[in-house]
């Protein structure tokens, strides 16, 4: 039998303050930053037009920049980078048609060079308040249904637990996209809730250990029957989430660009969800059982 | 092998024959190249192509268009079903230009999503979806009528001081002074006279049956372009209904043979009118004017009978007058039509995203494999069994649902790949466990299973639920990454319980078994 992590007896509880802090300044930022500059929005929610163009011949942005500004187009442009240096993002808006404003751009002031279009996505400022919408709609909505399936299948300290560790993960990734300079896309919304999907799912494995465990240590101590169940699930824990990731990071390496900003942010989730799994979802839960007991008056800890 | 176990043998075994009978025609159309495919028969080929899993746009190239049906200036039984009319002729637009597989579809309450495979010309599919193509025949005011009309113009507009830019030498004749023919304006003054005639309470001015309309750009007089302002009269004599066939021809303006333009045949009723009309009003001119552009406007010499006219003018080429030929043979749309979202993906990203998809995922897929089988050595090959036998049900239900692949698709599953393994991880520690307790093997496996499966049911039940919201709210790709990622963790609910739960029985049930290889 090859193992890793099996009897291990690490005291993860005893950690939790530190745990609290680390997270809950993450958290603070995070919601500082969204709340005052924001994250950067794509196409899908500002309204506006990304294209992504491939050049007959390299040319250097800044001429590119040049020749789209003579034209009266203000493009905020990205040259790609590895072998892909023809190739460029493009992000603004125009009265015309897209395409042909650049095409002609290129044609006037950057003789011999052809332009080949990639990808075009054009959405009106309606369609982008509609997709914006339906994204928040759809992100509260299915946080909702967790936390009401979780309150049904759990009691209250644990499904608070969840649900904690569940916003924690969506706001670090989502700090982590904001820190990197990454775009809010709609596939990236598609990321965030399946990290939303994937942290309950972990978080629920250790919970119901806790819950097997606090019945038969009824002796012991409310912490240490938690770090036996944490313990006890933490090979599974890992392995589950080094497969994750390793699916993951084969995405963010070779998915291509497309898929880049939506792999990266499940790289950021599965890591921050395995974490949180321990140090948010069961921390919290163990501290309202604590103030719980000392309601009831039981003797605390 | 007990009877229960022999059921299950034999589930496993003919969902696994039917999902490769399903897979069957995916494999044969993808296995050809589009050379081969062009050779097969069409009909078999549309059959073929029918079964087989489809390539979302951003994997096989495409132009996806939303168009918003503007129903503002319909009465209220116009714009009843103006939405539902404006989807079908612009189904029959698409239809007659020759896309493959095109999808439209009615999306809300006056909007129409248009998905076209495979197309490269963007700008001539946007020009021929979104025309409206309202073809009207309106008879122009007589040189008389013209020359007052102008002339009222040019005094209400002095007498309110407005000129066209600084030029105070057109103080008098604000308008006119740009024409350098009747009507006639160049290039450079068009912008100028364009506001002239935007001024507030112009309209005011203007008899009731009476309007201006611009000609057809490019227009070119004694040596100069430009375009014509024309005064015609409001009510039309014909209009499109009239139309029963159009066809693009070269030779259909005598001063230029060479240019291509548009024949029009008419419907008998049509016909009667048309003779009518021209019979009644010869040595006038009768404009034909489309989206209230004027595209010429010929001399009535004579009663024409025969009902035939034509569309030509400077800028037709032989690619417009084929799709003004189709927009009108498909009739007008009943409004306005604008697009309000496109998403194209040229082919060669597609083929690119295939090729990194591709790659990911099989990369992915072998990376979770080697771990697997190191890690949980035969127990592991078992979940990798299952693994397979996931992927493979996963693409049948995608194949036989019609479900289309995107590439947010394709990271569904891989993403499935990583999350399946779980199951089987959840199950294997678990035995681990109950054997290190010190039970028996026998002993362990049953209880592995019973101990794992409620939190494996959990789990399962919370991500589906988030996938079911992303559907619910997902375009096109998003429903995608949705569908994948919902029918894989169905797929693995029965591979990882049922499919390597049956190994293990017959494993163990084969005699004494001294030790586990998990």
């Amino acid at each position: 039998m090859f193992q890793l992590l099996i009897g291990t007896d690490i005291p993860f509880m005893k950690f939790r303050r530190f745990a609290y802090i680390a997270s809950g300044l993450l958290v603070a930022a995070t919601l500082g930053w969204f709340f005052t500059k924001g994250p950067r929005y794509s196409v899908d929610f500002t309204g506006g037009t990304l294209l992504q163009v491939r050049t007959s011949q390299v040319v250097p942005a800044d001429r590119l920049r040049h020749a789209l500004a003579a034209e009266g187009v203000e493009a905020e442009l990205q040259q790609m980078t590895g072998e892909s240096l023809d190739e460029y993002l493009l992000r603004f808006r125009t009265e015309g048609d897209p395409v042909d404003v650049v095409q002609v751009a290129v044609a006037k002031h950057l003789p011999g060079v052809t332009v080949e279009l990639r990808r075009n996505e054009t959405v009106g400022p309606k369609v982008g308040r509609d997709l914006r919408e339906k994204a928040t709609w759809a992100v509260l909505a299915s946080l909702g249904a967790i936390l009401i399936y979780v309150g049904i299948r759990y009691e209250f300290k644990f499904a608070l637990g969840g649900v904690a560790a569940l916003f924690h993960d969506v706001l670090v990734t989502l700090g982590a996209l904001m820190a990197t300079g990454r775009e809010v896309s709609l596939t990236v919304i598609a990321a965030l809730l399946t990290i939303a999907g994937y942290s309950i799912n972990d978080t629920i494995v250790v919970f119901d250990r806790i819950r097997e465990r606090s019945k038969a240590l009824r002796k012991e101590k409310h912490s240490r029957v938690m770090d036996i169940a944490v313990n006890e699930t933490l090979s599974r824990t890992v392995i589950t989430a080094f497969t994750v990731f390793l699916a993951s990071l084969a995405l963010f390496v070779w998915g291509g660009d497309v898929l880049r900003d939506f792999s990266f942010a499940m790289i950021v989730g599965v890591v921050f969800g395995t974490y949180s799994s321990v140090y948010v979802a069961s921390a919290i839960a163990l501290d309202i059982w604590l103030a719980l007991d000392r309601r009831k008056g039981v003797a605390a800890e | 092998m007990t009877r229960s176990d022999q059921g299950k043998l034999i589930g496993v075994v003919l969902v696994t024959l039917v999902s490769l009978w399903i897979l069957w025609p995916s494999y044969t159309y993808y296995s050809r190249s589009p050379a081969q495919r062009q050779a097969m028969e069409p009909a078999k080929l549309a059959e073929l192509r029918k079964k087989a899993i489809k390539l979302g746009l951003d994997l096989q190239g495409g132009l996806q268009l939303l168009l918003e049906v503007d129903k503002s200036r319909l009465s209220a039984a116009e714009a009843k079903d103006a939405v539902e009319r404006a989807r079908e002729i612009i189904n029959n637009r698409i239809d007659q230009f020759g896309v493959a597989e095109p999808l439209i579809q009615i999306e809300g309450e006056d909007r129409i999503a248009v998905q076209l495979p495979g197309l490269t010309d963007r700008v001539r599919a946007i020009e021929l979806i979104g025309k409206t193509a309202r073809l009207d025949f309106k008879l122009v005011r007589s040189e008389e009528e013209q020359r007052l009309l102008f002339q009222r113009l040019d005094s209400w507009l002095a007498s309110r001081g407005v000129t066209p830019g600084a030029d105070t030498a057109l103080a008098r004749t604000p308008l006119t002074g740009l024409m350098l023919d009747q009507g006639f304006i160049r290039e450079q003054d068009l912008p100028s006279a364009q506001q002239l005639l935007a001024t507030p309470g112009l309209d005011s001015i203007i008899p009731a049956d009476t309007q201006l309309l611009w000609g057809d750009a490019n227009e070119a007089r004694s040596g100069m372009t430009g375009r014509s302002l024309h005064v015609l009269k409001r009510t039309p004599e014909l209009t499109g209904g009239s139309v029963a066939s159009a066809e693009a021809q070269v030779g259909l303006d005598q001063t230029n043979p060479g240019a291509w333009g548009v024949s029009m045949k008419m419907t008998p009723r049509g016909r009667a009118d048309f003779a009518r009309v021209t019979g009644a009003n010869v040595g006038r001119q009768l404009a034909i004017v489309l989206d209230d552009v004027v595209q010429s406007a010929p001399f009535i010499r004579d009663r024409i009978p025969s009902g035939d006219a034509s569309i030509t003018g400077g800028n037709i080429d032989v690619n417009s007058a084929r799709d003004l030929a189709i927009v009108l043979r498909a009739g007008a749309l009943p409004a306005p039509v604008e697009p309000i979202e496109e998403r194209t993906v040229g082919p060669s990203l597609g083929s690119d995203s295939i090729q990194s998809g591709l790659t990911a995922g099989l990369i992915g897929t072998l990376m979770v494999v080697a771990f697997m089988a190191i890690y949980y050595q035969l127990s592991g090959l078992v979940a990798i069994g299952a693994l397979m036998l996931n992927l493979l049900y996963l693409t049948a239900a995608m194949a036989y649902f019609g479900a289309t692949l995107t590439l947010p698709g394709i990271a569904g599953i891989v993403l499935t790949v990583g999350m399946a393994v779980d199951t089987n991880v959840l199950i294997f520690e678990r035995i681990r466990e109950e054997l290190r307790s010190g039970r028996s093997i026998h002993e362990s496996v049953r209880l592995g299973y019973d101990r794992a499966f409620r939190t494996i049911f959990d789990a399962h039940s919370t991500t589906l639920i988030s996938a079911l919201f992303l559907f619910q709210f997902g375009t096109g790709p998003i429903k995608g990454f949705a569908v994948t990622l919902s029918i894989g963790l169905l797929a693995n609910l029965f591979t990882a319980v049922l499919f390597t739960r049956m190994i293990y029985d017959w494993w163990l049930g084969r005699g004494k078994v001294e030790r586990l290889s998990i």
